[in-house]
């Protein structure tokens, strides 16, 4: 990716992040938030992540936002009553801000291991095909074909890591769903008896 | 681009939304900032994941990392949302201000 659109879309998911903290009217907060995910879904595109940045527009940019928006309109909350005492706040805010960003260009100027580029890091499709495990005769492997045809199958590579390294974390976090769901469900009736 | 470079957007994003924790009033714009937050972790992780290549593919434990964060996030977002408008239901406000008892 050139370098200017890594600008174009970091001063987006930064531009708009600040729009998150700086306007007054929650609904106009959380239509930056979908703005700032959509800069961030390019970023994770660009460092050849596209599954995660399509998800992070679906689940994120999609359904999070719609249950804020959603929320935000069934409270029907007004444009925020003036937010008294807070000019401290926001001075704090600020410093905080400054601190991080301080902190962050020092070590990041010192962190050599971070000064390689992506031109200096290229995937190697064909050194990845040849180091997938040998399968039994007769059995393709569908993954080493789309790296053999040039495909980055980052779906498929994600899926195999998830089903063999990590099931049982997979299911932990399928009972953690099913424990939000009734948690959801307990929260939102009327009485709590 | 360098990893540095998405390492300090990941990190400037991460102060964005730790000073909108940190400013607002509101509890739902809190809530939006720490999802802020949680995005920008995210970043960095994938920004790992591709400049740590194994065999000449990124890491995709990173990435399978981050699939989970996203799925607690989703599930997080929802019971937020429960308990906010249970305060509301008791409280009428949803500024922090006046959310300051844990019983009504």
């Amino acid at each position: 990716m050139p370098p200017f659109l890594f600008y174009i879309f970091a001063g987006i998911m930064l531009a708009f992040g600040i729009l998150v903290v700086v306007l007054k009217n929650p609904v106009a907060s959380a239509l930056s938030l979908v703005v700032s995910f959509l800069g961030l879904a390019a970023l994770f595109i660009s460092l050849n992540a596209y599954f995660i940045g399509i998800i992070q527009i679906l689940v994120y940019a999609g359904a999070v936002m719609v249950l804020f928006l959603f929320i935000i309109m069934l409270l029907d909350l007004k444009a925020a009553p003036k937010e008294k005492g807070g000019l401290l706040a926001v001075l704090g805010g600020i410093a905080v801000i400054g601190v991080f960003a301080v902190q962050l260009i020092g070590i990041t100027s010192n962190f050599e291991a971070g000064k390689v580029t992506l031109d200096e890091r290229p995937l190697n499709l064909a050194a990845a095909a040849a180091a997938r495990p040998a399968l039994p005769e007769g059995i393709e492997d569908p993954i080493a074909n789309d790296l053999l045809e040039g495909k980055l199958p980052d779906v498929k590579l994600i899926g195999e890591s998830m089903f063999t390294h990590f099931g049982f974390h997979l299911q932990v976090v399928a009972v953690l769903l099913l424990v939000a769901t009734v948690g959801v469900v307990i929260l939102s009736k009327r009485e709590l008896k | 681009m360098s990893l540095n470079d998405y390492l300090i957007a990941s990190g400037l994003l991460f102060a964005i939304g730790l000073s909108g924790v940190l400013i607002r009033k509101n509890v739902i714009v809190i809530f939006m900032c720490l999802e802020l937050m949680l995005s920008a972790a995210n970043l960095s992780l994938v920004a790992f994941s591709r400049f740590n290549l194994t065999d000449g593919l990124p890491n995709y434990s990173g990435q399978v990392l981050v699939f989970f964060i996203i799925t607690v996030a989703a599930a997080e977002v929802a019971v937020g949302l429960a308990i906010i408008v249970a305060l509301y239901r008791a409280k009428q406000t949803t500024s922090v201000d006046d959310l300051n008892s844990m019983k009504h």
